[in-house]
């Protein structure tokens, strides 16, 4: 009888002896929990799911909707027409098009600002690690500070400080901002406390090598994954900026995509269709990357939080 | 931290000479940074500071006054407007309101959706923790336009069945915008400060759950006696994260308030920061706008100081 139980075969040691094998990949079978309660998590998992997946779903099925297919047919599934392409050409025309621009500009702005901004934050992170420098412990506080810094707060002010240097209007109004990076800081000084041997640097600098080869041809290397990581943040800090583009930016030519499409959804009646594709495609570049470089973030996005 | 071993020199000039390749190389790697910081960080917070002190005149006098604008010492006048100003409060009593709620809403939901990913009920977490993450990789600005969007009874699936309050659309109305606004940031988040308590969770070393088992501790106790007293830490970082991005709250009242025109422009300190600097509400200017950025960091620094105090207290 026992051998019919749902959990599968009995199976037989060498020795004769009778025993119920656990199953691959599942705790031992006196402490799993029941079926039941797992299917009570699972379902209560899948209901969470909907709530942050049906929104995104949406915006696919509404993006490709006419006027009137937005006001009428079923939210979760496409309308009458797949209106794709009109409402391309009513976003082009809206934007005069420079929809396409203010995605590229996004990445251009993005990218930039996160590997500059990922090569100071290691460096400085290192710095901290690694050398015993006068102000280093200052520094360190700057740097928890500067962590803890509502950093809206300080856009106020630097517009007038932009202003007054004149770089407001120009693309360093957005660069520059976005390069300073303390969490990024904080978790390369974590990371290359942890994982950058000190006996490894004495042996280089004993065989000759200069600190800066040191730092970009060994200490780089070591930081790798650390450096992944602040790289994405930086990058999805950047492309999520609203305030700072919205406060420099007034130029349409330099706009990024999240200024653009607010602009665009701030009009009296603009076609809700065509602001939905802009804001899918939009998010695309952002989403294929979270997807593309998923090992690392889910590794080490919330590594340093830990440490602290 | 660790330090090259600087102490076991016995010859003073060696000593020196290391300590001094040490300081310069250790300089060399921190100073773009520290250049980039002071012009990010330290240079807008003087020159508000600077501002907040200082008010645009017109050298003539007078109501539409006559000359050149010239600016004039003021002293602690623009906080004095500030600090009366009853818009400013009720703008900080909405972020408070809104950060009492909707903080302890997420950092609840996020313990308890690691906390299952991370038990044994659970067996592909990946799924899960992609499918939980993903608005994060929206950019907020983004979500509060669907979610905006969601929330128009003539395009939402759902909007049309929930009555109209005070002639405007149920989520877009007085009562309930606010709740509107701190379902798009959770919506936005919550998937984040899941992150930080997985990696806490997996930080726990595994001999501990062994210990507790062969003690005969249910998956319930370990679950409420290891686990979640171990992730104590990532919960303070989680609520000081959060208090200073409510603190902040533009985006989403920004955009909201493009779809329900009723709303002021000073709802929020942050949009009435933007909307004094630009001059789209009166007293405007740079000194005022100033005060108030100034303002709003102090009482967001002594709330995160308080939460930080309590939380310690309540540890010991």
């Amino acid at each position: 009888m026992a051998t019919k139980t749902a959990h599968g075969k009995l199976a037989t040691t060498p020795d004769g002896l009778r025993y119920r094998p656990s199953h691959e990949g599942l705790p031992p079978r006196s402490i799993a929990p029941s079926k039941l309660a797992r299917t009570l998590t699972l379902v209560l998992l899948a209901f969470i799911a909907l709530y942050f997946l049906l929104p995104i779903v949406w915006v696919v099925f509404a993006s490709s909707k006419t006027k009137g297919d937005l006001l009428s047919s079923f939210g979760f599934w496409f309308g009458n027409d797949i209106a794709w392409g009109a409402n391309w050409d009513s976003l082009m025309a809206w934007t005069q098009n420079l929809f396409p621009r203010w995605v590229l500009n996004s990445i251009f702005y993005s990218t930039v600002a996160a590997t500059v901004g990922t090569l100071l934050s290691v460096a400085a992170g290192y710095a901290m690690a690694k050398f015993q420098f006068p102000g280093r412990n200052a520094m360190l506080g700057i740097v928890m500070t500067g962590l803890l810094m509502p950093v809206a707060l300080l856009t106020v002010p630097m517009y007038l400080l932009f202003s007054q240097l004149g770089i407001t209007n120009t693309i360093w109004a957005i660069l520059i901002p976005c390069i300073v990076s303390p969490f990024g800081v904080f978790l390369g000084n974590v990371y290359a406390a942890s994982s950058v041997p000190t006996e490894l640097l004495e042996a280089a600098r004993i065989d000759g090598a200069g600190e800066a080869r040191i730092f970009f041809t060994m200490v780089l290397r070591l930081l790798a994954p650390a450096m992944v990581t602040i790289f994405l943040f930086i990058f999805v800090a950047t492309w999520n900026n609203f305030l700072l583009p919205l406060m420099m930016i007034s130029s349409a030519e330099l706009k990024p995509v999240t200024l653009g499409l607010y602009g665009m959804m701030s009009y009296f009646d603009p076609n809700r269709g065509a602001v939905m594709l802009g804001a899918l495609l939009g998010v695309l570049p952002l989403i294929a990357l979270f997807l593309f470089l998923q090992r690392f973030w889910q590794a080490g996005l919330a590594a340093g939080s830990v440490k602290g | 931290m660790s330090s090259p071993s600087v102490s076991a020199e016995p010859k003073r000039r060696k000593w020196s000479r290391q300590a001094r390749h040490q300081a310069i190389s250790g300089w060399a790697f921190a100073l773009p940074f520290f250049l980039a910081f002071c012009l990010v960080f330290v240079a807008p917070i003087l020159s508000a500071i600077r501002s907040s002190v200082f008010t645009m005149k017109a050298s003539g006098g007078g109501l539409f006054g006559g000359g050149e604008m010239e600016e004039v010492f003021v002293g602690l006048e623009n906080f004095q407007t500030v600090a009366t100003n009853g818009a400013f409060w009720s703008g900080i009593g909405r972020v408070f309101l809104f950060g009492i709620v909707q903080i302890p809403i997420m950092i609840g939901v996020a313990l308890l959706l690691a906390l299952l990913i991370d038990s044994f009920l659970v067996r592909r977490p990946g799924i899960w923790r992609l499918s939980y993450f993903l608005p994060y990789a929206i950019p907020g600005l983004v979500a509060a336009i669907v979610w905006g969007y969601l929330y128009i009874p003539e395009v939402s699936p759902f909007a049309d069945m929930l009555p109209e309050i005070q002639g405007s659309p149920f989520f877009l109305s007085p009562p309930i915008v606010l709740w509107s606004m701190a379902n798009m940031t959770t919506w936005t988040f919550t998937g984040y400060n899941m992150l930080i308590f997985l990696a806490a969770l997996q930080a726990i070393p595994g001999d501990l759950y062994e210990a507790a088992r062969i003690d005969g501790a249910s998956g319930w106790k370990i679950t409420t006696q290891i686990k979640i007293p171990m992730v104590g830490s990532a919960a303070l970082l989680a609520v000081l994260l959060s208090i200073i991005g409510t603190v902040q709250l533009f985006n989403e009242p920004t955009v909201v308030s493009t779809l329900a025109t009723w709303m002021p422009k000073d709802y929020t300190p942050m949009m009435m920061a933007y909307n004094t600097m630009m001059g789209l509400l009166t007293p405007s200017g740079a000194g005022m706008a100033s005060a108030i950025s100034i303002l709003m960091a102090l009482i967001a620094g002594s709330l995160a100081v308080l939460y930080f105090l309590a939380q310690r207290r309540l540890q010991k």
